[in-house]
């Protein structure tokens, strides 16, 4: 069973036709929460970008792409239609498996431009992303396909206020994961040495801290986070292999909230999620699409280490 | 004799195309302070940076207690006992004095971490005040003791200092030295030392040697370096005999 459910991407749409009628407060609410729900997938992707910036200075480019693979590894092992395993063991599955993809891809192939200018990252992770949407096309095709998630289109209803199940599963489930890798860089010892060898590499040479593992475990780590972002994102919508293209939006996010900051990176993905919505209700439908962007320049312009920035600049 | 701990025979290293180092063989015999000077580009950073593995070796040997480490991952060699403060200190700067002296000891799993921590707080007590202080907002001293501190939470077997008097004050580099002189008296720690600081650097040193241009050119005990006349000129700034200072660059260095 392939379903599609058109509009269910745009959910400041769905939920604009919810409210038609009831009390403005509980309008701005559902475009809220619906915001903070989109919000929550780009933070997460933007979490992905800032992580890997952080313990291993590259910006990877694919992270939206590795979100959408992400998801069609967790649709085609879940999927009635493929391989109708439970959602959970799906989900599961799809995690460790974009984990081991992502340890793979830096092992692999980033490896091979250790010690290269910056620019070579780049240009590589965008032709990955590019091989990426294209293996997607190849095996799950071009169409939109949903994920069959058991929290998809189920609806919560506190009084006036209908909310999705999938958009509180969302919030909550990012809040989880962003407190858990706060404090596994925080308090833990390979956390500590992740942010230790991005802020000196060399240093984390001279103590013995196996650099190069570190950064295929910190991809690893990107990986896993853009499959959960992939899961979560699927749930509330329909996705296909152009998903990724999301990824944009993401690293707007992630350079409004301080590039390399993770508490910054759900912020500056919270801010675009709740700007989205709310500018596509109230501003004329040509000019809404710009609202991030708007956003991002002006961030850029007032405060150009983005809003999260850490407190020291980092000595070359 | 018994065998030096840090043997380094024949080695040679180049950065690119250009020879950094030219066939250097040193020795640093177990509890001893062995220094190299040598002026800026003599090669001495890229000796220790080959000595702990962060630039491998084109030709030559380095042996740790007999056995060789020579172009093994820095890792490897720091569990394997040497541990390289560089120059410039490198802390890690937006993390607190902690969590630096933590990744000091990244390498470590045993017990005795703790232990000593306390050890080393007993010689750089500013550090355990400023324990929840990112480390770079520490001054330049601190950061340099930090340096120091972190390299020993490795527990080394011989410590290899790059420079730690670079940009200190005259006050700050004898206090520095004067802790390093205790943790080798007093712990056994063996250490080579690479300064430009020929004074402070044969204070403390029991051997010492002069690099040039990739060269181990004159070699000795500290107290014979501190004697010869070259040394006194051009690395003590003892030359006070003739007026005309342009004769100085002439003169041809002996090495004697």
């Amino acid at each position: 069973m392939l379903t599609t459910r058109p509009g269910a991407q745009d959910s400041s749409g769905r939920a604009q036709g919810r409210c038609d009628g009831e009390t403005g407060i509980v309008e701005t609410l559902q475009l809220i929460v619906s915001g903070l729900a989109n919000g929550c997938v780009y933070g997460l992707i933007a979490l992905g970008f800032a992580l890997i910036y952080k313990a291993a200075e590259q910006v990877n480019f694919a992270q939206g792409d590795l979100m959408m693979f992400g998801a069609f590894v967790a649709l085609g092992l879940a999927n009635e239609s493929h391989l109708g395993l439970p959602f959970w063991v799906a989900c599961i599955g799809a995690i460790a498996a974009m984990a081991v993809f992502g340890w793979l891809l830096e092992r692999t192939v980033l490896r091979q431009v250790f010690g290269q200018p910056q620019i070579a990252v780049v240009i590589l992770t965008i032709a990955l992303g590019f091989l990426l949407r294209f293996i997607a096309g190849i095996i799950w095709g071009h169409d939109p396909l949903a994920l069959e998630s058991p929290i998809a289109g189920v609806n919560q209803r506190f009084g006036d206020l209908v909310l999705g199940l999938d958009e509180l599963a969302v919030i909550a489930v990012t809040l989880v994961l962003t407190a858990f890798l706060f404090g596994f860089f925080s308090r833990t010892r390979l956390g500590i040495a992740m942010q230790a060898s991005s802020q000196n590499q060399l240093a984390a040479y001279y103590m013995g801290i196996p650099v190069k593992r570190i950064h295929g475990l910190t991809w690893a780590l990107a990986g896993a986070i853009a499959a959960v972002a992939g899961i979560l994102f699927a749930s509330k919508g329909s996705i296909d292999p152009n998903t990724g293209l999301l990824g944009i939006k993401a690293f707007a996010a992630a350079v409004i909230g301080g590039f390399g900051s993770l508490p910054g990176a759900l912020a500056g993905g919270l801010i675009v999620g709740l700007i989205e919505p709310f500018a596509a209700r109230y501003v004329a439908s040509g000019y809404s699409q710009i609202a991030p962007y708007a956003v991002l320049i002006l961030v850029l312009l007032f405060r150009p280490r983005g809003l999260f920035a850490q407190a020291h600049a980092k000595k070359v | 004799m018994t065998e030096a701990l840090l043997q380094v025979r024949n080695l040679e290293c180049f950065y690119g195309p250009v020879m950094a180092i030219r066939g250097v063989s040193l020795d640093v015999p177990e509890g001893r302070i062995v220094t190299v000077l040598g002026a800026n580009g003599a090669g001495k950073t890229t000796l220790l940076k080959t000595v702990s593995g962060v630039m491998d070796p084109a030709k030559g040997d380095i042996r740790l207690a007999g056995a060789s480490i020579a172009g093994r991952d820095p890792d490897r060699i720091v569990r394997k006992g040497v541990v390289h403060v560089p120059e410039g200190r490198e802390i890690f700067p937006l993390l607190t004095v902690d969590e630096n002296l933590a990744m000091g000891a990244y390498t470590r799993r045993d017990r005795d971490v703790e232990a000593d921590r306390e050890t080393i707080f007993g010689y750089f007590p500013i550090l355990k005040q400023r324990l929840r202080q990112t480390a770079g907002t520490l001054s330049g001293g601190q950061q340099q003791m930090l340096a120091i501190a972190r390299a020993l939470m490795a527990g080394p077997r011989i410590m290899l200092l790059d420079e730690p008097s670079l940009g200190l004050s005259p006050l700050l580099v004898g206090e520095i030295f004067a802790i390093l002189r205790r943790l080798n008296a007093e712990r056994g720690v063996t250490l080579l030392l690479v300064e430009q600081n020929a004074r402070v650097a044969l204070d403390i040193a029991d051997d010492g040697y002069v690099m040039e241009l990739g060269r181990i050119v004159m070699e000795g005990s500290a107290e014979r370096l501190r004697r010869s006349t070259d040394i006194q000129e051009f690395y003590l700034g003892g030359n006070q005999r003739g007026l005309r200072g342009e004769r100085r660059w002439k003169r041809r260095k002996s090495w004697g």
